[in-house]
C-alpha cells in the first residue's frame, strides 16, 4: 500500500478553517488582527483605528433603543417572485439562501420602541440579507411603518444600509421609492419628526428615496454613502475618484447630512434630537452634554 | 442624417431599396409597373408591422433608444403652441438634459417638464445624452411648484437613461434631488400626467414621474436598472443583457399588466421614429383626454388617488398577523 504511505510525506497544509473559529479577525481598514470578543465588546468597532464593521438588525436594535421596549409589526410579510425572475440563480433560490443565512424573512425589521422617553416607530435594515435591497416587502414595511408613526402620532427612526433597488422584482422595486416618499410626505406634514440613520453602505434607490428624507440625518463614520456606486461612476467618467469620496464625512464636508456619530454616542445622540424635535417629557431626566460630533 | 438601421429593420430596408430600384426602372424604360409598386409597398407595410408585432424586450429597447426616436423638443413642436421654455435651479445651474416651460395644448395651459437628448455629438454633449445632473431634478421642481401657483396642469415627458452617475452629480446630492422630487410631487395639488416616451431609465425617470396617470408608448421601457447594468451584476457580463431585457419585464405590455401604468400608446407601424406625425397626435390626444378627466377630480381627492396609485405598488405573501397579545406592549 504504497501509495497510502506517501501522505506521510505531503507538505502539510494548514487552511484557514482548521484554525479555532472565530476568535481573531482581521481590520479590514487597518489590517491589524482584533480578538473578536475585544471588537465586540467595543459594540464591532476597531478599537485600533475606529473602524465600524457591519452589524446585523437585533445588535442594531439594541444599540438604539431601551432595553425591552421592542413591539414587532409587520413580521408576517415575505417576498415572493412575482416576475418569475431567472437569472443565473433564481430570485426564490436566493431569497431561501439569504433565509437560511440570517434565520430572517427578509432584509427589514420594524416596530415601535422606547428611545430615551420617547415612543418612537423604528425600522432597521439588515445588509446581511441580500444586501438589504429594496423590493416589495422592504417598501411595503418601511411604508407601514411610516403610516402607523403617523396615526399614531410617532416620531420614526430608520436605520439604513443598502445596496439600491431589488433587480429580482423590475419595476415593482423602483416603485417603492415613489411609495415611501409618499409616506413621508404625510408623515411630515403631520409635523412628526423622522430621523434617518445612515449605516455603511446606504446607496442608489434607498439612498434616492426615504434615507435621504431625514428631517436630521445622521451617518456613522466611515460609512459609504451615495446615489451610484464608484464603480459605475469610474467606469462612466474614466475620472479618479477623490480620497473620502461618498463617504461620510466627505458628504458632512459637503453640506450633504447633519452629522456623523460614532456608534458608541449614537442612541445619546439621537434622544437629544428626538427631545427637541419632540418636546422633552416633564420629569425626565436631560442628557448627557453632547461631544462635538465632528472636529 | 442617414438612416439608422436596427438589426431587425435590415430586411425592410432591403424591400425599400428594392422598390426604389423598381421605381427607377420604371421611369427610365417607361413602363408601368404601378401594380407591383403598390404590391410591394403592402408587402413592407406588412412586413414591418410583423416585425415591430414580434419584437423582443431587447429589441424594444433598442428602439426607444433609437437616435431618430422623437423627442420631448420634437412632440412640443407637433403638439403646441407657444412653448416658452424657463431655465434654471436658482442655485446651481441650468440643466441641458431636463427641461421645462409653459405651453399651449389645445387652449390648455401645461407646464411641460422633461428630458432631453440631442442627435449630434455637439448636441448630445449639451444634452449630457439624457442624463441629468441634480440641478435637473430641482429645476423640475422649481418648475412644478410653480405650476401649482397658478393652477397649470403638469405633464412631463421622460426619455433618459438615467440621472447622471459623476462625481458632482454626488456632490451636489443627486439621491437627495430625486428623493425631494418623489416626495413633493405627492403633494402637489394640480393634475400630473407622466410619459415615457422612450427609456425610462431607473431612479433618473422616477424623479420627475410621479403623476396621477402613467403612460407608455408602445416600444418605450422603463427599468429598475439598465438591461446592461443588470447583466453585469447577475451575470456579470454586460453581453446579457437582451436576457437581462427579458428578465426585467420592462416592456410597456408588461408594465401594463403588473399594474404599474396606467395605459399603453400604440406607435405606428414601425415605431415612433417611423411616423413622428402620427404619433405627436396620438400623444397629444391621449394627453388632451387624461387632462380632461383629472380636471374634474376636486384637489383632495386627487392627491387621495395618487398616493393610493403608488401605494398599491407590490406584491408580496402576508401570513396571517400574529395574535397581539403575544408580544409584550411597550413601556411608554
Amino acid at each position: 500500500m504504497a501509495f497510502l504511505r506517501k501522505r506521510n510525506y505531503s507538505t502539510v497544509k494548514v487552511r484557514k478553517r482548521d484554525m479555532p473559529d472565530g476568535l481573531w479577525l482581521k481590520c479590514p481598514s487597518c489590517n491589524e488582527i482584533i480578538f473578536k470578543q475585544e471588537l465586540e465588546a467595543a459594540l464591532n468597532v476597531c478599537p485600533k483605528c475606529g473602524h465600524h464593521f457591519q452589524i446585523g438588525r437585533r445588535q442594531r436594535l439594541d444599540l438604539l433603543i431601551e432595553p425591552g421596549s421592542f413591539e414587532e409589526w409587520d413580521a408576517q410579510l415575505y417576498s415572493v417572485d412575482t416576475l418569475g425572475f431567472t437569472g443565473v440563480a433564481p430570485y426564490l433560490e436566493k431569497l431561501e439562501e439569504n433565509r437560511k443565512k440570517t434565520g430572517c424573512r427578509d432584509a427589514m425589521l420594524c416596530g415601535r420602541a422606547r428611545i430615551g422617553a420617547h415612543r418612537a416607530a423604528i425600522g432597521v435594515m439588515d445588509f446581511n440579507f441580500l444586501g438589504a435591497s429594496m423590493g416589495s416587502v422592504v417598501g411595503e414595511m418601511v411604508t407601514r411603518l411610516i403610516e402607523r408613526a403617523t396615526r399614531e402620532r410617532l416620531p420614526a427612526l430608520i436605520s439604513c444600509a443598502s445596496g439600491g433597488a431589488r433587480m429580482y422584482e423590475g419595476m415593482l422595486s423602483l416603485m417603492q421609492m415613489a411609495k415611501t416618499s409618499g409616506a413621508l410626505a404625510r408623515h411630515a406634514e403631520a409635523g412628526l419628526p423622522y430621523i434617518s440613520l445612515l449605516t455603511h453602505p446606504t446607496t442608489a434607490g434607498v439612498m434616492a428615496s426615504f434615507a435621504t428624507l431625514g428631517d436630521v440625518i445622521v451617518a456613522e463614520p466611515g460609512a459609504l454613502i451615495g446615489f451610484a456606486g464608484p464603480r459605475v461612476i469610474k467606469e462612466a467618467t474614466q475620472q479618479d475618484l477623490p480620497a473620502g469620496f461618498q463617504r461620510a464625512e466627505f458628504l458632512l464636508q459637503h453640506g450633504l447630512l447633519d452629522m456623523v456619530v460614532p456608534r458608541k454616542d449614537l442612541k445619546a445622540a439621537i434622544v437629544r434630537l428626538l427631545d427637541f424635535m419632540m418636546g422633552r417629557p416633564a420629569g425626565a431626566p436631560a442628557p448627557k452634554p453632547a461631544a462635538p460630533a465632528e472636529a | 442624417m442617414p438612416p439608422y438601421i436596427l438589426p431587425f429593420e435590415k430586411p425592410i430596408l432591403d424591400m425599400e431599396k428594392k422598390l426604389e430600384d423598381l421605381r427607377a426602372f420604371s421611369q427610365a424604360q417607361n413602363i408601368d409597373v404601378s401594380f407591383e409598386i403598390e404590391r410591394m409597398q403592402n408587402k413592407i407595410t406588412e412586413m414591418r408591422r410583423e416585425i415591430y408585432e414580434n419584437l423582443g424586450a431587447w429589441d424594444k429597447v433598442l428602439v426607444a433608444r433609437h437616435p431618430q426616436r422623437p423627442y420631448m423638443l420634437d412632440y412640443l413642436a407637433a403638439m403646441t403652441t407657444d412653448f416658452t421654455e424657463l431655465h434654471g435651479d436658482r442655485v446651481h445651474a441650468d440643466d441641458r438634459a431636463i427641461i421645462g416651460g409653459f405651453g399651449w395644448l389645445e387652449g390648455r395651459r401645461v407646464m411641460f417638464i422633461g428630458t432631453q437628448k440631442g442627435r449630434d455629438t455637439k448636441s448630445n454633449l449639451e444634452r449630457n445624452f439624457g442624463c441629468a445632473y441634480p440641478e435637473g431634478y430641482r429645476k423640475a421642481l422649481r418648475l412644478m411648484k410653480l405650476a401649482a401657483k397658478f393652477g397649470a396642469p403638469i405633464v412631463t415627458l421622460i426619455d433618459t437613461p438615467g440621472a447622471y452617475p459623476g462625481i458632482e452629480s454626488e456632490e451636489r446630492h443627486i439621491a437627495e434631488a430625486i428623493a425631494v422630487n418623489l416626495r413633493d410631487m405627492f403633494r402637489l395639488p394640480v393634475p400630473i400626467v407622466v410619459v415615457v416616451i422612450g427609456e425610462g431609465g431607473s431612479g433618473g425617470a422616477l424623479g420627475i414621474g410621479v403623476g396621477d396617470r402613467v403612460l407608455i408608448l408602445e416600444y418605450s421601457y422603463y427599468s429598475v436598472i439598465s438591461p446592461e447594468g443588470c447583466a453585469a451584476i447577475l451575470w456579470k457580463n454586460r453581453s446579457y443583457a437582451n436576457r437581462a431585457a427579458e428578465a426585467l419585464k420592462l416592456t410597456a405590455p408588461d408594465l401594463l399588466k403588473a399594474g404599474l401604468v396606467d395605459e399603453v400608446l400604440p406607435e405606428p407601424p414601425g415605431g415612433a421614429h417611423a411616423d413622428p406625425a402620427a404619433m405627436s397626435a396620438t400623444l397629444k390626444a391621449a394627453l388632451l383626454r387624461n387632462l380632461e378627466e383629472l380636471d374634474a377630480t376636486p384637489v383632495e381627492q386627487l392627491l387621495e388617488q395618487r398616493y393610493n396609485k403608488f401605494r398599491a405598488m407590490g406584491v408580496f405573501g402576508e401570513d396571517a398577523a400574529p395574535a397581539p397579545a403575544a408580544s409584550p406592549a411597550p413601556a411608554s
